[in-house]
């Protein structure tokens, strides 16, 4: 803690000219880490001139659980449920990132059916980070509980798909090295088919209820706002980024999995401000559910797990992987290094939303502490994931 | 016209505000202690341990190979092996955990021991209300409280039960069929070398009944 406030204070400071005002320092305020809009215990030092920031320091580790140290101790298999921890609200597709680049590893072929399964969870994943990430983002800016309640009553639907395939809503710790851990029924397919059809209702309500909200227009419009240019050259993926209007989507660039085969597009936004990053989402849901669609109608019985790979004593041949995907919040990652032991060498996590949140003094420069809130709520942060 | 916005979202909200009264999706809450929802078939939560039969002793399944032990992720179990051997569901000699433990404050319901054994013997309960007076001794859950029928088994996760008995039965018909054809062809083997004798030597079989070879 010290070090931090060591740091702000040793930070340049502008000259001020205040006009009329009472010629002072800059107060330095902490926000966080119990602040109910960090979206758990993330600190920013800030430095304010009146109510407009000047200066931005985020302050992390105060969740840090040595995730990449514990892999490393670990079986392969084992680092399977840790996974699930990092980004709590995405376990799927933590999952799904983490079985890729064991698969590249080890160089496993994934059945056909697994391939479709996985493309149907991230996707019900990705509409529910989706989902709630508006409504936390509606509720940090004073609409309180509606529009959040609203989310999680859908978000609800799907976490119970999760329960009844996986075990548990949350920390599904479904996927398993060449393949996943159980088959889904045909009526569990069915329900999640009349879930994904009754999405785009609720998207229509949503829309409806805040995306031309005067308020939320006047909140959000041209705050925050990202040029393309710094996005690209502070490593932005995700929706951050393609509201920027760079088109990089993983699912078409690297074309992972069985994505080649559906059709979808990706929405781009224009301006990168905070209100691009929110119809980002709204639109990717809308896509989400498309690919949804053609998943149901193409999935054919078969096996769901290579019957090649060894449950127990598990050994990758020595080498590196770098196995990606495009989760809800952007590019994850994770990177081994393999010297033929049960327990990986190197392990270590490419966080979509910590790489994210490095752009962050550069958005809230100039705007006022309330904006922040704002700003920091459409980065899409999950502590668990940026802090490991 | 500004405004016309926010009038919308009022609407939207007023219409879920009534539709919360009627409509039956809407009534969501459940009533949690009077009421319990249903738990899906492939809930997890916290392992036991199964026995068969009405023993728990006798009919445990576990051999205390220590796999668990040793690919559980946050190491929360903890077995000592046994000194002697009790028969195992086919009758065969085995060791049995003499203390089994599972820290389920440590635990993390991830499945990966009930994957990694090899005789079926740990699997996942559904039992979520354990709230304890005690933080120390009463989450440590020791091998008496973690053992459980096979009949417990059923009724928590009928389908799953049912195939794995299957293919427990299965193993134990192969394993039957694999000793049976073992002692066939051992017999046959013994008949075969006991006529090779009786014409070599002449001799009446009965001498030599015995197919092991006597050492003099």
């Amino acid at each position: 803690m010290s070090a931090a406030v060591e740091t702000i204070e040793a930070m340049e400071r502008p000259p001020l000219s205040m006009g009329s005002r009472l010629e002072g320092e800059l107060l330095e305020v902490s926000m966080g880490p119990q602040h109910p809009s960090t979206h758990g215990v993330f600190r920013m030092n800030v430095a304010l001139d009146g109510e407009v920031v000047r200066k931005l320091k985020p302050v992390f580790g105060y969740l840090h659980r040595n995730h990449e140290k514990i892999g490393e101790n670990t079986s392969y298999l084992g680092s399977m449920p840790y996974t699930d921890r990092l980004d709590y609200f995405c376990s799927m597709t933590n999952n799904w990132a983490y079985a890729l680049s064991v698969e590249k590893l080890a160089g496993i072929e994934v059945p056909e059916r697994a391939e479709y399964l996985r493309i149907i969870l991230a996707e019900l994943t990705r509409l529910q980070n989706h989902a709630s990430l508006l409504g936390f983002l509606l509720s940090d800016m004073g609409a309180w509980g509606t529009p959040l309640m609203y989310a999680f009553r859908e978000r609800e639907k799907i976490l119970d798909l999760f329960e009844s395939l996986a075990g548990s809503r949350m920390m599904c710790d479904y996927m398993r090295f060449g393949g996943c851990r159980v088959d889904a029924s045909d009526e569990w397919l069915t329900r999640a088919q009349q879930i994904a059809d009754r999405f785009p209702k609720f998207l229509d309500e949503f829309e409806e209820l805040i995306l031309g909200n005067e308020i939320v227009i006047g909140r959000t419009q041209n705050v925050g706002n990202l040029s393309a240019e710094l996005a690209i050259n502070a490593g932005i993926t995700g929706p951050m980024l393609r509201a920027c209007g760079v088109n990089y989507d993983l699912r078409k660039v690297d074309g992972y999995g069985f994505y080649p085969r559906f059709k979808f597009r990706i929405p781009l936004g224009e301006h990168g401000d905070t209100y691009d990053r929110l119809m980002m989402r709204a639109l990717e849901m809308r896509e989400s559910v498309e690919i949804l669609k053609q998943a149901f109608a193409q999935i054919a019985p078969g096996p769901i797990v290579n019957p090649k790979v060894k449950v127990r004593a598990f050994r990758p041949p020595v080498g590196e992987a770098y196995g990606r995907i495009e989760g809800p919040k952007g590019e994850l990652g994770f990177y081994l290094i393999s010297n033929g032991a049960p327990n990986p060498y190197r392990y270590r996590v490419r966080p979509p939303s910590f790489i994210n949140l490095t752009v962050l003094e550069d958005l809230c420069l100039g705007h006022t502490v309330a904006d922040v809130m704002v700003i920091l709520g459409s980065v899409d942060i999950v502590m668990g994931e940026v802090d490991r | 016209m500004i405004g016309t916005g926010i009038l919308k979202g009022m609407a939207v909200t007023a219409r879920n505000f009534v539709g919360s009264y009627f409509e039956k999706e809407r009534l969501i809450t459940v009533q949690y202690p009077e009421e319990h929802s249903p738990l899906p078939e492939n809930y997890r939560n916290f392992p036991f341990l199964i026995y068969d039969g009405e023993d728990p002793h006798a009919g445990l399944r576990c051999v205390a190979c220590k796999i668990c032990e040793k690919e559980c992720p946050p190491q929360c179990i903890y077995i000592v092996k046994s000194e002697d051997k009790k028969p195992d569901y086919m009758g065969k000699p085995q060791f049995y955990p003499k203390v089994f433990d599972i820290d389920i404050s440590v635990c993390m319901s991830c499945q990966i021991c009930v994957e990694v054994c090899p005789f079926e013997a740990i699997k996942m309960d559904k039992e979520f209300e354990l709230s304890q007076r005690e933080r120390f001794d009463h989450l440590l859950l020791r091998k008496e409280q973690l053992s459980k029928s096979n009949g417990y088994y059923h009724k928590i996760h009928p389908v799953e039960a049912e195939t794995v008995d299957k293919g427990l039965a299965e193993a134990a018909a192969a394993a039957e069929a694999k000793k049976k054809a073992a002692a066939e062809a051992a017999a046959k083997v013994a008949a075969a070398k006991a006529a090779a004798a009786a014409t070599a030597e002449a001799k009446p079989v009965a001498e030599a009944p015995s197919p092991t070879p006597v050492s003099s």
